[in-house]
């Protein structure tokens, strides 16, 4: 009895507070014979074996690729790490974690609620274009703190503006949002060039770029660094919405929905407009991600310049669960391999576009070993329940 | 001042639109045909590239164009196997393994390209084109539509065999019923699985065939990245056709229409960026989505799972 306890108080205590008043024999017996009984530790274990294989999958067979390329591996992921951590490595990795914590943050917010928005390209660039664009000007006419804030809100409405047409068309039609928010995101990355291009070309340069920012009126650096507050700003947030979507009623409808959007319906919640809310929510703070990383990092902003963050960052939202705190350390590894990886790369005259190779093979990996953890019971899945399940209703 | 509608003007303006078009159309014609047995294959801009470059290279290699297609269309089809293996066969989640093949097929042609070819950045000749007799004296149409390169004809060709395929053959009919209702083609003593894998490696031949057009005949070389969003573009056209191929060819040949328009414009004195041009695509698939199209009928059982006795 009380190991069933156990086990009960454990699946459920992940996500939400357990209601008040004991649950009935008949919960308990359901629990029991649906579960087989694990011990915590063997349960975390599962659960980091099932985060980490993939990964480290990924890693080897990407590794064998560039060894037929002609390219020592073990040479080329210790500069990796070397460049990624070392020297001043880490802090470049840790600025680099601030777009990217709040991108997969704005991605796990829609992912919860089982809505795709694959708007995160476009999103990213149109506001972080608007942003670079205006920049200059609204730091100057206001004082530092207010001119950040109004860039901020700017940015996250900017995303919102992006991500109601996908949401209203879900709502009100059912629309796949996939398509629409794909649509979406290539009109924005669109719209972001023809606006460096345009009216907020610097035209004291050649290329085609925005005016730079002055480096007083950036983000500040924390003492001591050259890691910008927009670092801290992004762990804060991350924090902050993990405790809204695990533990708050907010959280709660999103997984509801997530899980069924009937089921919200009965649940008295207005499933219309929590998508329209979730979509709103998610392509905000992507679109944060891109004035953060403006006024903290780069300052200005290139026409045909498209970092892809959302796509590298797609498979660590899911091998996080979908947990903001837990995709903290996952984007961690991310940023350390994208950062040493693009030098190293470099160095040996490898495409950047490795990268993306080492990440596609991440989500064939996980998706496997996704199957397999589903056949021999391996921890907790990557995805809410909806797509994996829907066959087996 | 380009002398706008003499002769020599509109059939470069015709070849134009019909070289932006085969590419997306063949490229729809593949997710048609997998979003119809209930396949949802997001990885077609990864196909694309990578049909793309590996007929760039045999061609390169071997001097043949015939030789370039049917590598690039092999070499889709073996990306798309991992779609097949995974998604088809062991049911796991269409969206995620789809957004893996295109990061896939982008990182890998473009890693190769910049490999081999990086520093070298060779080009194509043209290929000959068929010179249909008789046909190919008619003014404007005859040069634009009857003396294109080989593998136009056959695009078109494959384009009526597939409609003929899906719409007038039992294969065509149990394909489809696997995305309306697998259960039934189940019943009926058809095989889901097979159905469907070899839907999406169709899918594959025809992506990667789409692929080695855009980079042989339509570009003349291969660039990392040069679709810009082509393949998702093939999969809204597959949507709003509703799985009608004549519909595919339609649109198809409107996106044409609208990039070779774009292409005129910027020779006039108007000045206008090339990313207005590429922008309005997307925009008139937005409208369409939001006005006309807001419940696109698409299959029943598109990107769910087939598990057999599971209800």
């Amino acid at each position: 009895m009380s190991t069933s306890n156990e086990s009960l108080t454990e699946s459920s205590g992940t996500k939400h507070p357990q209601l008040p008043g004991e649950p009935g024999p008949e919960t308990l017996l359901i629990e029991t014979t649906r579960k087989p009984e694990k011990s915590r530790l063997s349960l975390a274990l599962q659960v980091l074996i099932r985060t980490i294989t993939p990964v480290a999958l990924a890693i080897v067979v990407a590794g064998i690729i560039i060894w037929t390329m002609g390219i020592d591996p073990l040479k080329f992921y210790g500069d990796v790490i070397a460049l990624g951590l070392g020297g001043t490595g880490w802090q470049k990795t840790l600025t680099m974690m601030a777009p990217l914590l709040i991108i997969s943050l704005g991605l796990i917010i829609s992912f919860r609620a089982q809505l795709w928005n694959l708007g995160y390209n476009g999103t990213y660039l149109l506001a972080a274009a608007v942003v670079a664009g205006t920049a200059p000007d609204v730091m100057q006419s206001l004082p530092f703190g207010v001119g950040i804030l109004v860039l901020f809100v700017l940015a996250f409405a900017i995303g919102a503006g992006l991500g109601y047409l996908p949401g209203l068309l879900k709502a009100k039609y059912g629309t796949n949002e996939i398509i629409t928010s794909l649509m979406i995101s290539f009109i924005a990355i669109s719209a972001a060039n023809i606006l460096v291009k345009g009216p907020f070309q610097d035209h004291a340069v050649t290329v085609p770029q925005t005016r730079v920012l002055d480096l007083d009126l950036m983000l500040p650096y924390i003492p001591g660094t050259r890691i910008h507050i927009g670092f801290i700003i992004a762990v804060v947030v991350v924090v902050l919405f993990h405790y809204i979507l695990t533990k708050s009623s907010f959280g709660l409808k999103i997984d509801i929905l997530g899980a069924s959007p009937k089921a919200a319906t009965h649940a008295g919640i207005d499933a219309k407009k929590m998508i329209i809310i979730v979509f709103l929510l998610s392509s905000g703070m992507i679109a944060l991600a891109g004035a953060i990383d403006m006024l903290g990092l780069w300052g200005y902003m290139r026409t045909n310049w498209n970092p892809m963050y959302g796509d590298k960052i797609l498979p660590f939202v899911f091998l996080a669960r979908l947990n903001p705190i837990g995709s903290i350390p996952l984007v961690g590894f991310y940023a350390v391999l994208a950062t040493g990886g693009t030098i190293a790369a470099q160095q040996v005259g490898l495409s950047v576009d490795f990268l993306l190779i080492i990440v596609a093979l991440i989500l064939f990996f996980m998706t496997i070993i996704e199957f397999m953890g589903n056949r021999k019971d391996l921890g907790k899945s990557y995805l809410p329940a909806g797509l994996f399940t829907r066959a087996k209703k | 001042m380009i002398p706008f509608f003499s002769d020599a003007f509109l059939t470069a303006f015709v070849v134009a639109a019909l070289a932006s078009a085969i590419p997306v159309m063949l490229a729809a014609i593949g997710e048609t045909v997998g979003e119809q047995s209930g396949v949802l294959n997001l990885g077609i801009e990864g196909l694309l590239l990578i049909g793309g470059y590996f007929g760039f290279v045999a061609t390169i290699v071997t001097g043949s164009f015939w030789l370039g297609f049917l590598i690039g269309a092999l070499a889709s089809i073996i990306l798309s196997s991992i779609l097949m293996a995974l998604s088809v066969l062991l049911g796991l989640n269409q969206i995620v393994v789809g957004i893996g093949i295109t990061l896939a097929g982008t990182g890998v042609s473009s890693v190769l390209y910049d490999f081999s070819y990086g520093s070298s950045k060779p080009r194509l000749g043209l290929d000959a084109p068929w010179t249909i007799p008789f046909l190919s004296d008619i003014p404007v149409i005859g040069p634009s539509l009857f003396a294109q390169p080989g593998m136009f004809y056959v695009s078109m060709l494959l384009a009526l065999v597939t409609s003929i395929w899906l719409y007038r053959t039992t294969s065509g009919l149990r394909l489809r019923s696997a995305g309306q209702k697998p259960s039934s083609l189940d019943a009926a003593g058809g095989n889901v699985a097979v159905t469907r894998s070899l839907a999406v490696l169709f899918g594959g031949a025809m992506s990667g065939l789409g692929g080695a057009y855009l980079a042989l005949i339509s570009a003349g070389t291969f660039t990392p990245g040069m679709t810009h969003g082509m393949g998702f573009l093939a999969i809204v056209i597959a949507m709003l056709a509703r799985g009608r191929l004549l519909w595919v060819l339609l649109i198809s040949l409107i996106y044409g229409l609208f990039v070779a328009m774009g292409t005129v414009l910027q020779l006039t004195s108007l000045n206008i960026p090339n990313d207005v041009v590429t922008i309005m695509p997307f925009i008139a698939v937005m409208i369409v989505l939001t006005f006309f199209a807001r419940r696109s009928a698409l299959p029943a059982a598109l990107a769910i799972p087939y598990v057999r006795g599971a209800r």
